[in-house]
């Protein structure tokens, strides 16, 4: 496959698509290259050295900072698992936040994540009766429990199977991620995942200069363009480094947990071992890597 | 793991308990100092000398009787709360950070937990998502 | 090189012909051009801002556009369902019910592409789809099957229509041989179009309104409505405006086909809903927000029941054989099964299958101005191209406009090339 892919990048500068990709995109961010880039996962080494450099240095610029693009891959023997304690999680939205800052999301127009909706105890879980919309005073609020989604990272992604392009792929360490450059735009995605995990650039995304989280990945969290899908990587800058992910770190009360499914000895593996757990939408066999405990 | 959280200039306690005086031990409501402390924490059946060791006013006290410093204090919660001690030492109960395969840093229970009162504070939640309706009128960039 | 030069003459009489004709003709081209080019500014401006432009969002995220697309789908397909009747009551002349049905089927494909174009956020990066340069995810995404059947059902029916009426221009009888398999050929087809772009939706176990083995057949029914509608009144302008003969009984006949698949349609409609409101269930959710609203969320409510009594009026107009016979009557019928379909596969099908979205939530979804002007435009397009084609191929068909020197075909002299039933 990557024998070709020269030949790609050749044929496509002498069809002349440069200009007219310019044209038909109407966008400022094109750079001469990007049009042309090859899809992540086949791109050269020798590619995505350059590609890595030239993103280095247009973001550089554009953000006046020193921004590095990592190509981190998985970790051998790593399969990552994700569990949140429901009888913990206060709904204070912390993590929605962090995670912006973390994963350079934009901030006009906003773009979340996580969302996090706010149940009756008495409904149980029940989308229906959900709000993501709660303003309180302080949180939690009497009668009510909260419940975090973002991607659930499944095992059986119905969104890359939608994918018309292979745009969006399962990693070997079970992080569903998103070629940026290569993603047409057409929201299969979306409509395909039953978490709603998946979020549209319908303007160009902005961040402010000092907001920036200079420190990136290709896959995860550097920034985007409008007309593109993203969505939660589990932190995939972080985490592919051994570092917790953001919301990790950031909750409160401790409700997030993370690491890797294949070592007995992880937070997640105890969760999976010791507790009631459960996962969104079972009966969709998408079967997430995300899952839900009573830790009380 | 960070240093037990006290209060300022709280510590040592020895500062002021000169172990020389006799201590008091009944219990009884303090007047001449420590007021500001509002117990709330099985109130009914315990005070101060069921956690503070009467005899080094630096080190807490387990009910078998031994002495341990203020950084161990969660095995002085443990004794109740069993389940939540076992929950956080394997890193389940509580916040860890740091490396999820390497070196992580714990918090004490009394980090999060005020020894005295330890229900959890309600708190402020960050600001609600903008309703998709709204979302193109916050003006482009 | 005589095909060649021949062919020379072919584009430039066509060119002649598209551009010759009385006011009303061009008083209708320039109203569309006008579409078509307020359509044109208002995409730039699409591509210029982003699709904030239009009102889809993350909790409705497919609506106007895919829904448009999904209508004509139906159209392009059924279009060339009716060379099956054609075929089994022995329309004498198949070849113009098929060519009228081509042409109108490439308009529909042409539209079909253009609503996708404007759907997708990077147009500039839709030469990932193409297999060796891109990479076409194949078999899993049934949008890349979609977009492989409607590329090979445009080439089929451009191919077949220009075979045949070149053949014709020159004077030539089309050899049975060379276009009957491909219009064979181009009947599963369009039945394989339509099934592939309703199992887009339907292969979504996350939208549950969509995710009902019913959808596929409703699709097909529905189409064969619409498709059909706009044949019926084409051919009756035809014959009004030209020397085309088409028969009553032909008009007749179709218009009971019709009535036969609106019965299908409603009756698998009336199924769906039967499922949905005695279950009773959660994912009753989305019928309740079709037809009754959810709240102060009642935006669509009142289309849907438009739906509803246009395509149940059209069927008594179609099946009581006297309201299908007079003509005010069947055009009545055919414009209110346009209506009916074009709002039950338009918005009803898109929009209740993401609201409320898959985390519970209602955001009512109405189309932006952006969306109406830019769908008008593609429209406009489609007419346009319809238009053109069918003022160069009714002449051809009727022998008016052949290669010089040549003796035109005309194989029903006393009927004029008629289509008529027996």
């Amino acid at each position: 496959m990557s024998r070709t892919l020269p030949n790609r990048r050749e044929f496509l500068c002498t069809v002349g698509g440069c200009a007219a990709a310019a044209a038909a995109a109407g966008c400022s961010d094109l750079t001469h290259t990007s049009w042309f880039r090859s899809r992540f996962r086949e791109m050269p080494e020798a590619e995505k050295k350059t590609i890595i450099a030239e993103l280095e240095k247009e973001h550089s610029a554009r953000f006046q900072q020193p921004v590095t693009v990592g190509v981190e891959p998985p970790m051998e023997n790593v399969e990552f698992g994700y569990a949140l304690d429901i009888s913990r999680c206060i709904g204070c939205r912390r993590c929605v936040h962090a995670c912006v800052d973390e994963n350079n999301q934009s901030r006009e127009p906003q773009l979340q994540w996580i969302r996090v909706l706010e149940m009756d105890k008495e409904k149980g879980i029940d989308f229906a009766h959900a709000d993501a919309y709660y303003d309180a005073e302080s949180v939690p609020r009497e009668g009510h429990f909260y419940l975090p989604v973002a991607c659930q990272q499944c095992e059986n992604p119905a969104c890359v199977k939608s994918c018309p392009v292979g745009a969006t792929w399962k990693e070997k360490d079970g992080i569903v991620v998103i070629d940026y450059d290569w993603c047409i735009g057409c929201r299969c995605c979306m409509s395909a995942c039953p978490y709603g995990a998946r979020h549209f650039n319908y303007a160009e995304p902005s961040i402010p200069t000092e907001k920036l989280n200079p420190k990136t990945h290709y896959l995860g969290n550097r920034p985007r363009m409008k007309g593109v899908v993203e969505k939660c990587t589990w932190c995939i800058q972080r985490t592919r480094k051994g570092r917790y992910p953001a919301c990790v770190e950031v909750c409160p009360v401790g409700a997030r947990k993370f690491g890797n499914l294949l070592d007995p000895e992880s937070e997640v593996r105890y969760v999976l071992e010791h507790k009631r757990v459960f996962v969104l939408k079972s009966e969709l066999n998408t079967r997430p890597k995300f899952f839900y405990f009573y830790g009380l | 793991m960070p240093p037990p959280p006290f209060t300022e200039g709280a510590f040592p306690c020895t500062e002021c308990h000169d172990p020389e005086i006799p201590v008091n031990k009944t219990r009884r409501t303090l007047e001449m100092s420590h007021q500001e402390i509002e117990l709330k924490h099985d109130e009914e059946h315990r005070w101060c000398l069921d956690c503070h060791s009467s005899t080094n006013r630096d080190k807490l006290q387990l009910a078998s009787g031994e002495q341990i410093d203020f950084t161990e204090s969660y095995r002085l919660c443990g004794q109740c709360h069993g389940d939540k001690y076992r929950d956080w030492r394997v890193g389940v109960h509580g916040r860890r950070s740091g490396e999820w395969n390497g070196h992580k840093s714990y918090l004490l229970c009394v980090h999060c937990h005020y020894s005295h009162a330890p229900a959890f504070k309600p708190l402020k939640p960050m600001p609600p998502p903008v309703r998709p309706s709204q979302l193109a009128k916050g003006g482009k960039s | 090189m005589a095909t060649l030069r021949h062919f020379w003459q072919f584009v430039t009489g066509s060119l002649r012909i598209v551009t010759t004709g009385n006011r009303f003709y061009w008083a209708w081209i320039l109203g569309l051009m006008t579409l078509v080019v307020i359509g044109a500014i208002t995409y730039v401006d699409q591509l210029r801002t982003g699709l904030i432009t239009t009102n889809m969002r993350d909790q409705v995220s497919w609506a106007f556009y895919i829904g448009n697309f999904t209508f004509l789908v139906g159209v392009a397909a059924a279009a060339i369902l009716l060379v099956i009747p054609a075929y089994v009551y022995h329309w004498k002349p198949i070849k113009e019910v098929v060519i009228l049905g081509e042409l109108l089927a490439i308009a529909a494909i042409v539209m079909c592409g253009l609503f996708v174009t404007v759907d997708v956020g990077r147009p500039d990066r839709l030469w990932h789809l193409i297999p060796g340069l891109g990479n076409l995810n194949v078999p899993s995404s049934l949008l890349a099957w979609d977009v492989v059947v409607l590329n090979g059902y445009l080439v089929l029916n451009f191919v077949i229509v220009t075979y045949l009426l070149f053949s014709l221009y020159r004077g030539r009888q089309p050899a049975k041989g060379v276009f009957l398999p491909l219009v064979l050929f181009s009947i599963p087809a369009a039945i394989a179009i339509h099934t592939v772009t309703a199992f887009l939706y339907n292969g979504l176990p996350a939208r549950p309104f969509w995710n009902a083995s019913i959808l596929a057949p409703r699709f097909i029914a529905s189409a064969l409505c619409s498709g059909p509608a706009v044949l019926l009144i084409l051919m009756q302008l035809l014959r009004r405006f030209t020397k085309f003969h088409i028969d009553d009984r032909a008009i007749w006949k179709v218009a009971e086909l019709m009535a036969y698949a609106m019965f299908i349609n409603l009756f698998l409609l009336g199924a769906e809903v039967f499922k949905d409101v005695y279950s009773n269930t959660e994912h009753m959710v989305h019928m309740r927000y079709m037809f009754f609203g959810i709240g102060e969320h009642t935006a669509i409510v009142p289309y849907m029941w438009l739906a509803v009594f246009c395509s149940f009026g059209a069927f008594i107009l179609f099946l009581i054989p006297k309201t299908r016979r007079h003509p005010v009557t069947l055009n009545v019928g055919c414009v209110l099964i346009w209506i009916g379909v074009y709002l039950e596969k338009g918005m009803g099908l898109v929009i209740p299958g993401m609201t409320p979205d898959t985390l519970g939530e209602i955001y009512e979804y109405f189309p932006s101005s952006s969306e109406l002007w830019i769908a008008a435009g593609i429209f406009a397009i489609g007419f346009l191209a319809f238009t053109l084609m069918v003022k160069v191929a009714t002449p051809i068909m009727l022998g008016e406009f052949h290669l010089a020197g040549v003796e035109p075909i005309n194989p029903h002299p006393e009927e004029h090339g008629a289509v008529h039933a027996h």
